[in-house]
């Protein structure tokens, strides 16, 4: 399998923190890839590089084996990478179902075309009964999935995912660990996640990034990265051994 | 495009649009002069305020400076025509160029460099002052002494040189809020406009899903600007006199906005019930102090600004959200 997405020594500082030092990670084509550690690790941060929010300090990302590292956010997305945020930002005067239809309409420029592409993420993310409602008037747990539907519905072959477990009753991240994997089988996405949520990262992720102060710890599989003393220090803490 | 015009509407919707529509084409045979007047002022704020929020209400950016594109109409047009004998229709096609311009710049500068919110605001508060006080020099086109178009008592309309009666102007006015209003239907039915409500709602998760922000602000500056200068030339042709300091002044471009703001901003019919709200409510406000024997100076205003205070308070959506929902017009479920 050739790499998606390949992360080469990327580093960035904001003044005296040095948020994200010296990364390098590949994402295979087809896989589904985590990203741990703890708060303020470089996470997020990692991300925003990613999707072209910040240009990195040093090092290259590219995406498909093209550098994307000095794209803007929209030309990433175009080039067929989305996003969902850990603040959630939906467009809250509008209803569920248009906030997904902009997202559509990155790659359907029809307005019927793009709700009823729309209409099929609404429904594999549980929220069709929902679409009429205001965005602003969903609870949490339903904007997040809100995020994932209007990320998905640009067609993306990667999806960056932004701890979007966080704040979801168990049974509901069963849920959406379902549609996401899904989502990979059926269709080859790509998904990078950003997760806290162990249980999630388990059961979806084929490999897993530790980061720590910005650097990368330990690299590979869950079950291997979870044994790694370096990891249960840093991270899991000293309880989550047995 | 056809299609889209009367997509998302629903019959009542569509039945109310008739009736009024009807009324309106209906009004010169029965309203005598003085309210033929009101109601070119009506009108004329209501297409105007549906330019404004083109780029206010869809796309998000707020402009206080509006009067800028109203000015530049106006005086391209009254000079194109006053110095060269060329009629207003064609007059238009400099006017929008113009305008087209200078809200590419404003557009432009703001957007690229990341200036946004009251920041923009100010800059466009900014221009229009520019304006303002360059035409106060303007040799060519009278300067600070006014520029005036010929008038004289024509037999007939001609509709041509906008030379007529009140009733031809009503008819243009009127056929222009009519565009205006179908337009901007069909503009929110399409990519641009959902594009445009996704930038006003949250630019970054809007470039997120790949929308180049800056190239859809840009349409809306240009098309909000274009759209202004219209009724440029319409001032200029109606009131027959451009003063620097009537047209481009502030206050111009405040009253340019109250009506979208007052009526909704972002929706349809909010700058068209605004603006009619608005200048009935000046009106009546002029006859009922009149009557009751106030004629202190000052005391309209007063009165005015109360009752819109009330209107923002009591509905701060706007007053079309609330009527909208009163008379069941707005689609549940398509």
């Amino acid at each position: 399998m050739t790499a998606l997405l390949s992360v080469e020594g990327v580093s960035k500082r904001f003044r005296g923190l040095l948020a994200v030092d010296k990364v390098t990670f590949q994402v295979a084509r087809g896989s589904i890839f985590a990203v741990i550690g703890p708060n303020g690790a470089g996470k997020t941060t990692l991300f925003n590089i990613i999707a072209g929010m910040f240009a990195p300090d040093r090092g290259s990302v590219a995406f498909a084996g093209e550098r994307i590292e000095a794209l803007a956010p929209d030309e990433i997305c175009r080039r067929g990478i989305g996003r969902t945020f850990q603040l959630v930002r939906p467009f809250p005067a509008l209803t569920v179902e248009d906030n997904v239809v902009i997202g559509a309409m990155l790659r359907r420029h029809d307005p019927a075309g793009a709700r009823r592409h729309a209409h099929e993420v609404l429904a594999r993310l549980d929220l069709f009964g929902k679409r009429h409602q205001p965005a602003s008037a969903l609870t949490l747990p339903d904007r997040k999935r809100l995020e994932v539907a209007r990320a998905l519905a640009t067609d993306p072959k990667l999806l960056l995912l932004d701890e979007v477990m966080a704040g979801l009753r168990p049974a509901e991240t069963d849920r959406m660990v379902s549609a996401l994997t899904q989502l990979n089988r059926e269709f080859g996405l790509t998904i990078l996640l950003i997760e806290h949520v162990m249980r999630a990262v388990m059961a979806l992720a084929a490999r897993v990034l530790v980061l720590h102060h910005g650097a990368a710890i330990a690299e590979g599989s869950p079950e291997a990265v979870v044994r790694e003393p370096a990891v249960i220090q840093s991270y899991l803490g000293a309880e989550a051994v047995e | 495009m056809s299609a889209r015009l009367l997509e998302g509407v629903s019959r009542r919707g569509i039945a109310l649009l008739a009736v009024l529509l009807a009324v309106l084409l209906a009004v010169p045979w029965i309203a005598n002069d003085y309210l033929l007047t009101v109601l070119i002022i009506a009108l004329y704020s209501a297409y105007t305020g549906q330019a404004w929020n083109v780029m206010m209400g869809f796309a998000g950016q707020l402009s206080l400076g509006h009067a800028i594109y109203v000015g530049l109409g106006a005086y391209a047009a009254a000079a194109l025509y006053v110095h060269f004998g060329i009629a207003p229709w064609l007059g238009l096609a400099a006017a929008i160029a113009i305008a087209v311009a200078c809200g590419a710049i404003i557009g432009f500068l703001a957007f690229r460099f990341g200036v946004g919110g009251v920041y923009f605001a100010i800059l466009t508060i900014a221009f229009a002052e520019f304006a303002r006080i360059g035409f106060d020099h303007f040799q060519w086109v009278g300067a600070s002494s006014g520029f005036f178009l010929p008038v004289a008592n024509y037999t007939r309309n001609d509709l041509w040189n906008l030379r007529g009666d009140p009733t031809m102007f009503y008819y243009v006015m009127l056929a222009l809020t009519v565009a205006a209003f179908a337009l901007c239907h069909v503009l929110l039915k399409s990519r641009i406009g959902y594009y445009w409500l996704a930038i006003r709602e949250d630019e970054i998760a809007a470039r997120s899903l790949g929308i180049d922000t800056f190239r859809y602000k840009m349409y809306a500056a240009v098309l909000s600007a274009g759209m202004t200068a219209v009724a440029g030339v319409f001032f200029a042709f109606y009131y027959n006199n451009l003063f620097p300091e009537q047209v481009f002044h502030i206050s111009r471009s405040i009253e340019l906005i109250l009506g979208p703001i007052i009526g909704g901003i972002g929706t349809l019919f909010g700058p068209l019930i605004g603006a009619f709200l608005l200048t009935s409510l000046s009106e009546a406000m002029q006859e009922l102090l009149s009557a009751l024997g106030f004629d202190a100076p000052g005391v309209k205003q007063v009165f005015y600004g109360l009752c819109l205070l009330v209107v923002v308070i009591a509905l701060p959506g706007g007053v079309w959200p609330w009527l909208a929902g009163k008379l069941h017009v707005t689609r549940r479920d398509p």
